[in-house]
């Protein structure tokens, strides 16, 4: 936090058209950005395609579509995540399926489609090592899919529990435990015992939790802090013991740390915790705002404060932030005006990127 | 540029969101909304600086099941008379209907909406409410 003592500022590096409707969701694909391969990220849209976008470094130093995936899904596409390795990418419809797409040589083929929803798909997540991925939607369930060879996928666990629409699911980043966050206002965390799933925890109002739709969940790092977004106008900071989680018990339970009060004053949907921790969300107010924590000298605990807030950062409401990987720390945001933005937090002291 | 009755130009949502929501017609009776006292002019609070608009309505019957209906034609009209930048939201006349609370939160999800407007019969039903009367 030190980096940002002379205060800091968000550079927009590049603007990207081409979605004919709101731009949901996007997904970076994490084997790219270091050892010299250009970063590439995922965009998902209400115009029922997914466009692949890459980085030339330079001369030209731009963001290229490299592919659109169309003419698979029939409504929404509403979320899509990459496997670890790069190699796939999974994509969340409003039409109940989720499409699992493979790059042969630049073309991305749909290698698979899962079915099983009733109706919309909202998130999918995949684990840690790739071999499981989730799924939720406005039936209120979670689905748990087990990779299988030929990138086959076969449904594991139907995940009852929530009262209403699952909003986001995401898997822990380095335990194969579950998150979900739903309409219902809670957060469930989901683990298995000898391949039986169930909600081990559930963070509501009891627990300091929501009053409100709960939109999205990021974890920090080390996995042993996760932020929360709601409509409820507030962020909440949770932490868990991450001895006890990598025990081998497999999972340990989360407790509220704080909330953030005051910042926002329209609806957050997204939320996302950089590899160098700092929170960054995005809210229908169409702003971004910046977060960190403070972890000197307090008794109880870190508190956490507003580093920064762009206001207009979009002409329309903010659907999803994501930091990217790899070397350079930069942030995507996209929106339901259409349009995906590069920016590069930037210290202005220094003038560089953190 | 047209200039409404009170002589406000009909571009600005100030003065004359009546005349956009007044015709909308009720689901289930003959008559539009306006004439149902479903909507009034005072029920429509405009800040014009601050892009933002809020419709309240007072649905027929305490345990109307058109609320939403109601209420997503509402949205609809809206979003396709307002510039895009306008906040908008719509919500029941407190005490007014049972399930107050439910509505409201689902009339304002905007994902809910999202997928409900990709619903074709449930768009057939909000095009018939919106459509212009003649006679």
């Amino acid at each position: 936090m030190e980096l940002y003592e002379g205060g800091c500022d968000l550079k927009l590096l590049e603007t990207l058209e081409g979605h004919s409707d709101r731009v949901w969701s996007l997904a970076w694909n994490p084997a790219t950005g270091a050892s010299g391969t250009p970063l590439v990220f995922a965009s998902c849209s209400g115009d029922k395609t997914v466009r692949i976008w890459e980085h030339t470094p330079s001369p030209s130093a731009t963001w290229t579509c490299k592919a659109i995936l169309e003419d698979t899904h029939t409504r929404t596409v509403r979320s899509c995540a990459w496997s670890p390795s790069g190699k796939l990418l999974a994509t969340a419809s409003f039409d109940a399926t989720t499409a699992i797409w493979e790059n042969v040589g630049g073309d991305y083929e749909c290698v698979s489609t899962l079915e099983g929803h009733e109706n919309e798909v909202k998130s999918v997540s995949w684990n840690a090592s790739g071999t499981l991925l989730a799924t939720c939607g406005r039936d209120k369930s979670v689905w748990i899919w087990e990779m299988q060879p030929g990138n086959e996928f076969e449904c594991v666990s139907v995940l009852q529990g929530h009262t209403q629409d699952v909003k986001m699911v995401q898997w822990h980043p380095s335990t194969d435990v579950l998150f979900s966050c739903s309409y219902d206002n809670t957060i469930k965390v989901w683990a298995d015992d000898d391949d039986d799933w169930q909600c081990v925890q559930t963070l509501g109002e009891p627990n300091n939790g929501h009053s409100s739709t709960v939109w999205a969940l990021t974890f920090n790092a080390s996995g042993d802090k996760m932020v929360t977004c709601s409509d409820d106008l507030t962020l909440k900071i949770w932490e868990t013991d991450n001895v006890q989680m990598h025990s081998g018990d497999g999972y340990a339970p989360w407790r509220h740390l704080c909330t953030l009060t005051g910042y926002h004053d329209r609806t957050i949907f997204s939320v996302h915790w950089s590899s160098g921790g700092i929170i960054a969300s995005g809210a229908a107010d169409d702003a971004i705002r910046f977060f960190v924590g403070n972890k000197d000298g307090l008794a109880d605990g870190p508190s956490y404060k507003l580093l920064l807030k762009k206001e207009k950062a979009h002409d329309m409401d903010i659907n999803s932030v994501q930091w990217s990987p790899g070397e350079k720390r930069l942030l995507a945001s996209v929106s339901d005006d259409g349009v995906i933005k590069i920016w590069e937090l930037v210290s202005l002291s220094t003038g560089n990127g953190y | 540029m047209d200039r409404c009755k009170c002589n406000s130009d009909l571009s600005s949502p100030k003065h004359c969101n009546i005349e956009r929501l007044r015709d909308i017609k009720d689901p289930e009776h003959p008559y539009s909304l306006e004439e149902l006292k479903v909507i009034t002019e005072d029920a429509i609070e405009v800040d014009d600086v601050q892009s933002y608009v809020r419709v309240t309505f007072t649905p027929t019957v305490e345990h109307c099941s058109m609320a939403t209906i109601i209420g997503l034609c509402l949205r609809v009209k809206l979003l396709r008379s307002l510039p895009s930048r306008y906040k908008v939201d719509i919500r029941v006349a407190p005490g007014s209907h049972a399930s107050e609370a439910s509505v409201n939160k689902q009339l304002n999800d905007k994902e809910r909406v999202a997928a409900a407007l990709e619903n074709p019969n449930l768009v057939d039903m909000v095009d018939e409410c919106l459509a212009p009367s003649y006679g």
